[in-house]
């Protein structure tokens, strides 16, 4: 492995998608790409845990129904979420009589799943693999910061959790969409301590997986026809234009940030744009495997961002260390 | 041990957004001057209703009355959207500090009366608590002294 990148050497294809999510997110400009959206973000359950275990145990079910499988055609599940213990898809799991990791990078978990589905179906291993993730406005509230009905005022900073949840089910067979390589990213520190500024803290992170990326494939950022971070947030993914200036790397158009797309409304409400395991998994799954299906995009550099830290390390005093990864997505030509 | 990236926290400082300070200030200041003008408007009225009621019993139902407000506002999920607007304006007066108390009483009810409720109902408002009594008995004791030296 040369500068942390993965090439496949199998065809790794995304066989299907299916997304779910909260009534702000279908609002917002990407609503028309997710697959379902529900109104009520308890989901008629007591707790907004269990709502979370719902929605994840909901998206699995509707991508194996999507797809026509039965649970023992999955090999393998990949997923992770946000809340302590991993609790929503640990639960959910309990659901389902398939093998199951339980992952964690905060908001990059979903390039962790499909990276490591990637490596287990290129390896042989495997046949099928769900790569999900879920987060849920609600429960990362009460878990990272205040109780809901708390009457404090936003940092303009501050990001909005993504409701929802997204699978994806990777095969070597079926699928237009491939994963061809993929970078896995360092932690990154650069001490940045104010917990309401995510995308300071995860800039660096990206910056530093997305130079080994280019450096590795020996690719400029026009190559690709979007680059993808994951939730830097539009501050954020502003400062990753500076910070990869500084290196003499010029990000166009062709780069946007999945947590500045995912909302509508003032900076006051949302902040600077979305966030969770949820926020990348369902833009991807959504809206990125909908344009490469209609051949709108063909080549997609995915970096899912992640910012490692918990309430008791801030409370600590402790800087945010951040992780980002890189993947490559093509559509290939040849399975049209 | 990490070396933070002094270069890159001023750059941070330099580009990311700051808060709008004039606008939050003013709305803070129309925020928590409407929450205490009610608040007098009450105990005025409660002085026109109760006449023979003391000063101080006054002032003790009027704050009753605000804070039996606020717990129904916060219930009803409408004193987080007039706090998101007015920030310390409504912090400040006896309202922030009644649905800094309701606030998490009421999220930790899924995890049991006891061990849910009880115990996290002053995980916001404890630090208030702890510090006004312990000032409290501070300034008693300065209060003493100053007494028995003087007087």
């Amino acid at each position: 492995m040369k500068n942390q990148t993965i090439f496949f050497k199998n065809n790794i294809l995304v066989m299907d998608t299916a997304t779910i999510v909260g009534p702000k997110e279908h609002e917002g400009p990407l609503g028309v790409y997710f697959d379902k959206d529900i109104e009520d973000d308890l989901l008629g359950q007591k707790t907004f845990e269990y709502a979370e275990i719902m929605l994840h145990t909901t998206v699995i079910k509707y991508l194996l129904n999507k797809t026509k499988l039965k649970q023992d055609d999955i090999d393998m599940c990949f997923c992770g979420d946000l809340m302590d213990g991993i609790i929503a898809c640990n639960y959910a799991m309990r659901n389902f009589s398939i093998p199951f990791m339980g992952l964690f990078n905060a908001c990059a978990t979903f390039g962790e799943a499909v990276i490591l589905g990637s490596v287990m179906l290129d390896s042989g291993h495997a046949d099928r693999i769900i790569c999900s993730t879920s987060s849920h406005f609600s429960t990362a509230e009460r878990q990272f910061r205040n109780p809901l009905e708390l009457g404090t005022q936003r940092t303009p900073l501050s990001q909005t959790t993504v409701t929802g949840a997204g699978a994806t089910l990777l095969n070597k067979k079926f699928g237009k969409i491939a994963v061809e390589c993929a970078t896995i990213g360092r932690v990154i520190d650069y001490g940045v301590k104010d917990a309401n500024d995510m995308g300071a803290a995860m800039a660096p992170a990206a910056r530093e997986t997305l130079l080994s990326h280019l450096e590795a494939t020996g690719r400029s950022p026009s190559y690709y026809d979007l680059i993808l971070t994951g939730d830097l947030g539009k501050a954020g993914s502003n400062l990753l234009r500076i910070l990869m200036k500084e290196k003499g790397v010029i990000l166009g158009d062709n780069y946007n940030d999945c947590g500045a797309m995912m909302f509508i409304g003032d900076q006051e409400k949302i902040g600077q744009g979305g966030s969770g395991p949820a926020c990348v998994n369902v833009t991807f799954n959504g809206y990125v495997y909908k344009k490469m299906m209609s051949g709108e995009l063909t080549k997609v550099l995915l970096i899912p961002t992640g910012a490692l830290l918990s309430k008791i390390s801030n409370l600590q005093g402790e800087t945010i260390p951040s992780i980002a990864h890189a993947i490559s997505f093509v559509r290939k030509a040849e399975f049209q | 041990m990490n070396e933070p990236n002094q270069e890159y926290l001023k750059l941070v400082r330099k580009t990311m957004p700051k808060t709008k300070h004039f606008s939050t200030l003013l709305r803070a200041f129309l925020v928590g001057g409407t929450i205490c003008s009610i608040g007098q408007g009450i105990n005025d009225i409660y002085t026109l209703v109760f006449k023979d009621m003391p000063k101080e019993d006054i002032t003790a139902i009027t704050l009753l009355t605000i804070i039996f407000i606020t717990a129904v506002l916060t219930g009803f999920g409408v004193y987080d959207k007039i706090g998101a607007f007015g920030g310390a304006g409504s912090i400040i007066p006896i309202t922030g500090f009644a649905n800094a108390v309701v606030s998490p009483a009421m999220e930790r009810k899924q995890e049991g009366i006891i061990l849910g409720l009880c115990d996290n109902m002053f995980s916001v408002a404890g630090p208030v608590i702890v510090f006004g009594i312990s000032s409290s008995v501070l300034v008693g004791i300065i209060a003493l002294i100053f007494k028995s030296w003087f007087i």
